[in-house]
């Protein structure tokens, strides 16, 4: 399968994240699945003329392109010119570039957030009118439109993620080059359900905390970031805490809040992103499938019921109090 | 005169055109675009300070971390604050790692590679450059990417996840580190150490710091067959095709130090020159200009009065870069600058001898694995358990900051203005706007377009490997320069 990789507005950091595969040899598992890189601007041979003569030869089917993925933001500006990101060399937007290739793809990838609905690229005032491919935002739509389809039938496959995953690329990838891969495989937002289906919550370290309703206070605390810090773990669709990021680490692991970075709009949250909105002392964003008035009897009922080493050690960066030792007697 | 349009220039980080004016065969003129505008600093201004921790990284995938401590630094100032030990270890760690990662990507995927294109097919070391590095097929892709993200997973342990992490905090890190996590840590160094004495440089990181001379390097050269290990080819690559003599810029070097402030950095801040010794950086004298870039403004201005107006119509202009100047010169930054103005003995001779190039900008990047590497052990080792990782503050309503930090391609500055508790301004300059800028209003070309003027065309009229040699010998970052 011929692959073209695109990048445009958004900062090359998912193909970066791409290169920490920790699959022995990336590009060669790729290519033991028929999957043939034909151009990546930052791993191919070609450059210049070359390079845009392979993208002018998919664009009018000479070569048959099967997978178009494309890194970035589409952007629009100023005034539905494209000319915020002219492909160098070629004098034309970007946009133009994408809409020729989308058109004669089998399938079309957004790889990562910016592609999939415009993502921090789109943030603020948004200047340079920076859409996804098939999303603006929450909106279907995007540079291609709603009703667009890759050859093969699908919609655009949204990889999100700020970075995508290494993991969700790869294994979109070879699922796709497998026939593994259909309509039934996308959630309501086309991104792959293997990972989707999951929260950020799923697998987290600091579940125990969460339990407990015993919640870190400042960035290096142990405990639970949803109360205080901004943790949005319990609502964002990705498996960072069951799928390891860099070996062996994610967000919360690391020390900070689940920012939903796969979710659309997650750029504009409407409060500062280490904090958590509150309305009377609670948490507005809430676990998505959880009645708030049970929400609130039970963090009542659990706070009361913290063991001392969960409460001490949630404010602290480095457990104060470890499990005791109990002879139980069991065997 | 002939002009000729390069580009998409891929194998660099971002999207790149290059105007070249032909004349007698040679280059006469050079402009450098960089077509991609995404408007970040237009996209802080409004939001609460802390939140630049979240926009600024994902200015750029592959020296995110630069950014985010550039932006902590930022705010560290604005708030007064200062880092306990280990989160000074912690942060330098991080950031020598993306920085290290970025020279071994650059080396590796971008820069070799051109040495295996058919255009150098018949060289005496042709065969053994393509089977090693041909893009995408070499065996060096095979070998080099597994080690790379095995040494990342130092940032999975301390950072959470690379690119994008928000561990870097003004009071320090957000990542305690354990006692057990600091001997994982220890031993991924050393797996990487192993990695880069074996097929790297085939000789210690000791040895290859402790080269000192021209005269040393040659020895060195010569008691090993050119194949023996990656820099070895290198070495024997650049002496035929004579990468000393290609891409010089304007030889005055900047550098914000690196790894530690002022006084303990593991590398010196300052300004270099060939013949001089290393003065103070006077950083109230840069100023950005925007006469050639789409940008509307009048007067060129200081980063804390800077602006970021995009005018696509400007008459005259060619890019969305502006131009830093420091004092009015147009100055180099970069592995070598860093080394240059740290007074790495090897480098200040080469380049006292035959000025900046090709050559010894990959020799700097080069020599910074064999230096910064062994820090990063004594770092971790230096780690105490149990001990704070970050310091606590508040940042006040109304207040300034400057962070001044080295990204692998050199100096990067974030400078805020914070009123009623809203970012007021936020400038950025990277170390790709300094190298990559366009003319100023004196029209004074950058670094970048005085490197290439001179250089010959090929037989045929076309832009020939060596222009690809001397644009990536800089390494550069296009979507970090326009931001
Ligand atoms: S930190 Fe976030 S993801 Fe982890 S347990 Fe708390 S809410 Fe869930
Ligand atoms: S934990 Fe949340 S913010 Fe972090 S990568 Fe996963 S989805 Fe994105």
């Amino acid at each position: 399968m011929n692959l073209i990789w695109l990048q445009s507005g958004g900062c090359g950091g998912c193909t970066m994240s791409l290169l920490c595969s920790d699959a022995r040899d990336l590009l060669g598992l790729l290519r033991d699945a028929g999957i043939n890189i034909l151009w990546h601007p930052s791993l191919s041979e070609q450059t210049g003329p070359e390079a845009l003569a392979l993208l002018e030869a998919c664009a009018n089917g000479e070569i048959p392109l099967d997978l178009l993925c494309v890194e970035g933001a589409m952007l629009r500006g100023p005034a539905g010119s494209g000319r915020f990101h002219v492909l160098a060399g070629s004098g034309k937007p970007m946009i133009h570039w994408v809409e020729a290739l989308a058109a004669r793809a089998r399938h079309t990838l957004a790889i990562g957030s910016c592609a999939a609905w415009g993502g921090i690229s789109a943030g603020g005032t948004n200047p340079t009118e920076a859409c996804g491919l098939q999303y603006e935002g929450e909106t279907r739509g995007g540079l291609l439109g709603a009703g667009y389809r890759g050859s093969a039938g699908l919609p655009v496959i949204n990889v999100a993620g700020c970075p995508t995953h290494p993991g969700w690329v790869v294994d979109t990838l070879l699922a796709l080059a497998l026939g593994e891969f259909g309509a039934d495989a996308l959630d309501a937002l086309a991104r792959p359900r293997f990972y989707a289906d999951q929260l950020v919550h799923h697998g987290c370290s600091r579940n125990e905390f969460y339990e407990f309703k015993a919640s870190a206070e400042k960035p290096s605390d142990l405990g639970c970031m949803m109360e205080h810090l901004g943790c949005k773990g319990t609502q964002a669709h990705a498996d960072c805490n069951l799928r390891p990021w860099n070996g062996s680490g994610s967000c919360t692991s690391g020390g900070y809040a689940c920012i939903s970075c796969t979710e659309p709009g997650f750029e504009t949250p409407g409060h500062p992103f280490a904090q958590t909105p509150k309305v009377a002392g609670i948490p507005i964003g809430l676990p998505s499938d959880m009645p708030k008035a049970w929400f609130v009897a039970l963090a009542a009922l659990s706070k009361s019921a913290t063991p001392r080493r969960v409460r001490e050690n949630a404010t602290a960066d480095h457990p104060q109090i470890t499990p005791a030792i109990r002879r139980t007697g069991l065997k | 005169m002939n002009r000729i349009v390069v580009g998409p220039f891929n194998r660099v980080e971002g999207d790149l055109e290059v105007t070249l004016d032909v004349a007698d065969g040679r280059v006469a003129a050079a402009r450098v675009n960089s077509p991609l505008f995404r408007g970040f600093e237009q996209i802080l201004v409004g939001k609460d300070p802390r939140d630049a921790l979240v926009f600024v990284p994902r200015i750029c995938g592959i020296c995110s971390v630069s950014q985010s401590a550039a932006a902590a630094a930022a705010l560290r100032a604005a708030m007064g604050l200062a880092v306990p030990d280990n989160g000074r270890h912690a942060a330098n760690l991080v950031l020598a790692t993306e920085n290290l990662a970025d020279h071994f990507t650059h080396f590796y995927l971008f820069f070799m590679p051109d040495f295996a294109r058919d255009a150098y097919a018949g060289r005496r070391w042709f065969e053994a450059a393509r089977a090693r590095f041909k893009a995408v097929e070499g065996s060096a892709t095979a070998d080099a990417l597994p080690a790379r993200a095995a040494f990342m997973h130092t940032l999975g342990l301390l950072a959470g996840k690379w690119p994008h992490t928000l561990s870097l905090q003004p009071g320090g890190s957000a990542r305690a580190v354990s006692a057990a996590e600091k001997i994982r840590l220890y031993a991924l160094l050393r797996e990487f150490r192993g990695w880069l004495e074996r097929r790297l440089f085939g000789d210690s990181l000791e040895a290859i710091a402790a080269l000192d001379s021209m005269a040393a390097l040659e020895a060195w050269a010569a008691a090993r067959p050119p194949g023996a290990s990656d820099f070895r080819l290198f070495l024997e690559i650049a002496a035929d095709l004579k990468l000393r003599r290609a891409g010089r810029a304007t030889d005055v070097y900047l550098s914000y130090g690196a790894y530690g402030d002022a006084d303990d950095a593991l590398f010196a801040r300052g300004v270099w020159r060939p013949g001089s010794a290393t003065t103070a950086l006077d950083a109230g004298a840069i100023v950005e200009d925007v006469s050639h870039a789409w940008l509307r403004d009048e007067a060129p201005r200081h980063p804390l009065q800077g602006h970021t107006w995009p005018d696509a119509d400007k008459a005259g202009a060619y890019s969305w870069c502006k131009a830093p100047r420091l004092g009015g010169e147009v100055v180099e930054c970069g592995a070598l600058a860093r080394q240059l103005v740290d007074g790495q003995p090897l480098l200040r001779e080469l380049v006292t001898g035959e000025g900046g190039s090709v050559f010894a900008r990959v020799l700097g990047r080069l020599l910074e694995f064999a230096r910064v590497l062994p820090a990063m052990e004594t770092w971790v080792r230096a780690i105490e358990p149990g001990a704070p990782f970050c310091a606590q503050g508040e940042l006040p309503d109304d207040a300034q900051g400057v962070g001044l930090v080295e990204a692998a391609r050199g100096a990067l500055g974030h400078w805020l203005t914070v009123r009623h508790g809203r970012i007021v301004g936020y400038q950025i300059i990277a170390p790709t706007t300094w190298n990559f800028s366009p003319r100023d209003a004196a029209g004074t070309p950058g670094a970048l377009e005085q490197a290439l003027v001179g250089l010959p065309m090929a037989e045929d009229g076309s832009v020939p490997a060596l222009v690809q040699h001397v644009v990536r010998s800089f390494d550069p970052c296009m979507v970090c320069t326009v931001h």
